[in-house]
């Protein structure tokens, strides 16, 4: 099949980007996106051009590296898929698909497709863990948890932080990312214990990191690879509330 | 060179606990004056980082990810195998240690066994209080499962992403340090070089992948963490990052290489599709739980899989190996895949796959059932596929997966340059010759999180004394200098292919050459061929861009240019082990039946290479196995 | 005061103030019910309502309540909306509005509308209620009734409340379920109960509300007359 492409190059976060055409024709409907994309880099590397850089690594949905919007929305069009799980079966034979970075105040641009999100990082930092330092726990059956509770923390915990949820919120919210972490570590007991501490701190830091609000129109559940539910972000306000009443 | 193990003295049971009682340690003040250098941020490296940290050793940790967290040990599925003998089916560290040292053909040492073994008890209560959500009973216990190449249940999992959930454990732990500003975390920084001062690792140089500046780094040891370089088969299951080029440059500076060629090819992944393809999905071995795997009877069989009645249906793990049917290891899975995809019974588009069927599953259990188990495994399969594994079986294929060879390191994990330690699956570890599943994820965080800790200390505790180097020591210049002088002479071929290209004809020789089975005529021509394509690479190679900024292709460049040196030293090393063992199959050593002919009288040894330079032949030394406590025996699965 | 800073603190602001207008909607529309009376019952018993809440010091406190609420509300809407101008970046080419509702995206303008209309409510019903000349019924209560079925002679002023209903609906729509969610309530089941419950109110509210001028219209100056 022939895809007319109209991908966005930018030099740098300093430098304005604008979208470019590109023309293929030998795409397979069996090729990933990101196989469609090497192609592309093939043909540009040997007329002696630049190839297009974006974010990619695992290439099974795992990893959370890729991520771009395509023709407008994360991870392209279908829902529940990373880029690189997306296949040009799902196109149309010369169809024209818009490719764009992830886009945010807090996901500044590096190069092309390739975007910083270490902002993630950071928030995970301020909080997103549990102090257990290596050889200190105790036996692992110890303390129970029950199915239920322990499938519902791998529900929350599933996120692969591709930033997805905040390139479709229309406030740029880091919401769902902060909320996913939040709310696994407090549903489990070896988590409660400094659960208020730690939503106080990812919250803020989150705020800092310069995203924007949650209105709670959960387009980012929509998009999310995991299909994280956004019920974590209630879970979120209700720890974070719940932190601030109670705290000394 | 004599290769000295180190292995401690007393019984198998005691030698861990005999080296923690008597190694030396470092006083806590004294630690925060030993930095340490920790690449990659893996499991491995992720939890011997964040374990350094916390007994107060300044870390500098790398990756070339974007953040610690995308570190490939994010991919694993199935699970981790841990001793507990909670199901009660008679498992036990000696078991294990039994399972594991069989499961690697004989090929590895029996106290490294033996204490992956013992220390995968701490592990499961280490993960659990991180907050890993194993699986769990209604009543709140730990569930397991059981796994190829056993008959025990040992195997803990967190539904399909095992290893997403214990690496976010080890990266959260990471994190924490890093907020406490003992880990200064470096993302987006590729190792191209080690740094070796007076014989001992000092140091190293990086790449900065967002603005292409070469940085220096001075600490008192170099840990690398850096996984498997199973991608230089192009077509793996590996990220696309994956790469041997941190293992290969200190190899190149003195740290011997064992047994490279032993690489486990996964039975259960997604067959290619096309020229175009990347990459090889794996979906998790797991799921021979409960599928049946088998091939059509009839050779060129035109029919779908549904349409072939029962008896025209070959479930040939169950015929050849009956006691552990679908659940046989993974190099004889693969190897028996092969050879009926070889015969001809292969289906699919492309005739290179087998099916793998779960309609007796679905039968017994309920759907709901197996979807609960293997749900997130069938959305992938139909994410990518398009097709639904609940109505028809999955059409799976061996891709190479696991590199069980890597730096040789000792007892302590420390390679043969002083100060230079191998974690994780970047060492020739404790799998022998083949890795039995869930034994990966376990090995990586015993690793990084029980043993290193010790050995470093015992090291570290002798630089004490010692003077204090810095970046501007005249070694680093030199090898700073080595390092952009290669980049520049990358940039510079100007030639009209691209390091995809070569990369993909390196894959195909490697895999047809020295995948899952091996001739010695044909290694030679492997070798034969590699050394013709690296000078055409030199030569022909076309690299976009300059190394002083962003550039992808300038990264894969270099890592191709490292996988062209270590594919010939694979082939070197699959060619002067003459019998087959585990994953190693050399086609001249066989039982009538096709089974793997082990030789331990000449090759019970680890193979460990020696750099002699560009163009000059490695130099092999063998370091002995020698087995004190097991007898050797006949790897049966039948 | 980083805990009133906080992004999510704005929003509990919002929920709060949302919520208590989503309360005192209920108690207006059960008085507005009043109108659906046959004529002069529906006088007599809406003027004496009127009077009622207007004497009442509890009311009073309330009454108190919705103002700080709806300026409040309002304000911080403007605060955050402002804030999130900066957060965004704008794409070249935007399909995003596949992955949720059009009127959980513009709940801005659907304010900016409401807030629109509230200017005119207010100076035609609530000033002229407190600060205006007033005719006074039989009862000597003040003939509030009156003013509101002459307001709704005109089809034109039918057509502004009825189409303002409708964006207090949507409003309503997305914003009761989202309140609630920013106040944390997180459990699968009762956030499921309580979506259809927003639902169903917010049907309730906004047919409640519309069909009033309509039928006034109808009734007094229209076909039915």
């Amino acid at each position: 099949m022939r895809v007319h492409l109209k991908i966005w190059r930018q030099k740098d976060a300093g430098t304005a980007g604008k979208l470019m055409d590109y023309e293929l024709d030998n795409v397979d409907n069996h090729m990933s996106f990101l196989e469609m994309m090497d192609t592309l880099n093939e043909q540009l590397i040997l007329k002696g051009e630049m190839p297009v850089e974006f974010d990619h690594d695992c290439r099974e949905g795992i990893c959370g590296t890729c991520g771009m919007m395509i023709n407008g929305q994360a991870h392209g069009p279908v829902p529940g898929l990373t880029a690189c799980q997306l296949h040009m079966r799902e196109f149309e034979d010369g169809a024209t698909i818009y490719v764009e970075p992830f886009r945010a105040a807090a996901f500044p641009v590096k190069r092309d497709l390739k975007v910083d999100r270490s902002a993630f990082d950071r928030i995970i930092q301020a909080g997103g863990f549990i102090t257990a330092s290596t050889g200190q726990p105790a036996e692992a059956n110890t303390i129970l948890i029950t199915h239920e509770t322990a499938e519902s923390a791998f529900d929350s915990a599933a996120c692969i932080g591709c930033g997805a949820c905040v390139a479709t919120c229309k406030n740029s919210s880091a919401a769902l990312f902060t909320s996913a972490k939040i709310a696994h570590l407090a549903k489990i007991p070896q988590g409660e214990k400094e659960a208020a501490k730690r939503v106080l701190k990812m919250v803020s830091r989150m705020d800092e990191e310069g995203f924007g609000h949650c209105s709670n129109t959960e387009a980012c559940e929509v998009e999310c690879p995991q299909g994280i539910s956004v019920l974590n972000i209630a879970r979120m306000n209700w720890e974070y509330t719940k932190a601030n009443l109670l705290k000394d | 060179m004599e290769l000295d193990a180190k292995i401690p003295e007393g019984p198998l049971e005691k030698k861990w606990s005999n080296y923690k009682a008597q190694a030396k340690l470092v006083n806590p003040a004294n630690r925060k004056k030993l930095p340490v250098i920790v690449v990659g941020t893996g499991l491995a490296g992720s939890s011997a980082a964040a374990s350094l940290a916390e007994q107060g050793y300044p870390v500098y940790s790398f990756c070339f990810q974007d953040s610690a967290r995308r570190a490939h040990s994010v991919a694993a599925q199935g699970g981790v195998n841990a001793a507990k003998n909670y199901q009660n089916d008679g498992d036990s560290v000696y078991r294990m240690f039994y399972d594991t040292l069989k499961g690697g053909d004989f090929r590895a040492r029996e106290a490294n066994v033996y204490r992956l073994a013992e220390c995968s008890l701490n592990l499961i209560d280490q993960a659990v209080a991180q907050g890993v959500p194993f699986a769990r009973e209604y009543g709140g216990y730990l569930s397991n499962r059981s796994f190829g190449g056993v008959q025990v249940s040992r195997t803990f999992y967190a539904r399909g992403q095992t290893g997403q959930q214990l690496l976010l454990g080890a990266y959260q732990a990471l994190m924490r340090q890093v907020a406490a500003g003992k880990v200064d975390l470096y993302s987006r920084h590729e190792m191209l070089d080690l740094v070796v001062i007076d014989g001992k690792a000092k140091g190293i140089i990086a790449r900065n992948l967002d603005t292409g500046a070469i940085e220096r780094f001075a600490a008192e040891a170099v840990v690398i963490a850096t996984g498997g370089f199973g991608k230089i088969y192009y077509l793996s299951t590996l990220a696309m990052g994956c790469n041997g080029s941190a293992i290969w440059r200190a190899h190149k500076r003195g740290a011997l290489m064992a047994c490279p060629s032993w690489t486990q090819i996964h039975p259960t992944c997604l067959p290619q599709a096309g020229d175009y393809q990347s990459k090889l999905t794996l979906m998790s071995e797991s799921l021979r739980n409960d599928g049946r795997i088998w091939v059509p009877k009839l050779a060129n069989e035109e029919r779908q899989a549904n349409d072939i009645p029962e008896e025209e249906r070959d479930y040939y793990l169950e015929r050849r190996y009956p006691s552990f049917g679908n659940l046989a290891p993974r190099d004889i899975s693969s190897r028996a895949a092969k050879e009926r995809i070889d015969a001809g019974f292969g289906v699919g588009a492309q005739r290179n796959a087998v099916y793998l069927d779960f309609s007796k599953a679905i039968q017994e259990q309920g759907k709901d059932k197996v979807k609960e188990k293997y749900g997130n495994l069938f959305s992938m399969y139909k994410k990518i596929t398009a097709d639904d594994a609940y109505t028809a079986p999955m059409k799976i294929s061996p891709a190479a997966h696991f590199s069980m060879g890597g730096l040789w390191v000792d007892y302590e994990l420390m390679t043969t340059i002083p100060g230079l330690f191998a974690i994780g699956e970047a060492n020739f570890g404790d799998h022998g010759a083949n890795r039995l599943g869930a034994n990966s994820l376990l090995q990586a965080c015993v690793d990084g999180y029980f043993i290193l800790p010790y050995t470093l200390a015992n090291y570290l505790s002798g630089e004490l004394k010692k003077e204090r180097l810095t970046i501007h020591h005249p070694q680093f210049e030199l090898v700073e200098k080595e390092v952009t002088g290669q980049l520049e002479r990358l940039c510079q071929i100007n030639g009209t292919k691209t390091t995809d290209y070569f990369h993909k004809q390196l894959g195909k020789l490697l895999y047809d050459q020295c995948g899952l089975s091996r001739s010695e005529a044909g290694l030679k021509a492997a070798i034969k061929g590699i050394q013709v394509l690296r000078e055409e690479f030199y030569k022909d190679l076309i690299v976009p861009g300059t190394q002083g900024e962003i550039n992808a292709e300038l990264e894969k460049a270099g890592r191709v240019a490292d996988y062209l040196e270590i594919a010939e030293l694979m082939c070197n090393d699959a060619l002067s082990r003459k019998e087959s063992c585990g994953a190693h199959f050399r086609e001249e050593y066989q039982t009538a039946e096709g089974e793997a002919l082990r030789d331990d009288e000449n090759y019970c040894y680890v193979s460990a290479w020696e750099w002699k330079g560009e163009n000059t032949a490695p130099v092999l030394h063998p370091e002995p196995l020698v087995f004190e406590f097991i007898k050797l025996s006949v790897r049966s699965y039948s | 005061m980083n805990f009133l800073k906080s992004t999510l603190s704005r929003k509990n602001l919002m929920a709060l103030t949302g919520l208590f207008l989503c309360f005192f909607l209920v108690i207006h529309l059960l008085g507005n019910l009043q109108l659906l009376l046959p004529a002069d019952r529906a006088a007599e018993s809406f003027n004496y309502y009127s009077n009622l809440l207007s004497g009442n010091i509890f009311i009073k406190i309330i009454s108190y309540v919705l103002y700080f609420s709806l300026i409040a509300h309002a304000a911080d809407a403007l605060y955050i909306t402002l804030r999130n101008k900066r957060t965004t970046v704008k794409y070249a080419y935007d399909n995003r509005k596949q992955a949720s509702k059009w009127y959980s995206r513009n709940m801005g303008i659907l304010g900016t509308i409401l807030l629109i209309f509230l200017v005119i409510h207010f100076k035609d019903f609530w000033y002229v209620y407190k600060f205006g000349v007033i005719p006074y019924d039989k009862n000597g209560n003040k003939d509030l009734y009156v003013i509101v079925v002459h307001a709704f002679k005109s089809w034109w002023y039918v057509l502004i409340y009825i189409l303002s209903m409708f964006a207090l609906g949507f409003h309503l729509l997305h914003g009761f379920k989202s309140a609630v969610r920013t106040l944390g309530l997180y459990h699968p089941g009762y956030a499921a109960f309580v979506q259809k419950f927003g639902m169903i109110y917010s049907y309730v509210i906004t047919i409640g509300f519309a069909v009033i001028p309509v039928y006034v219209h109808l009734t007094q100056f229209g076909l039915w007359n």
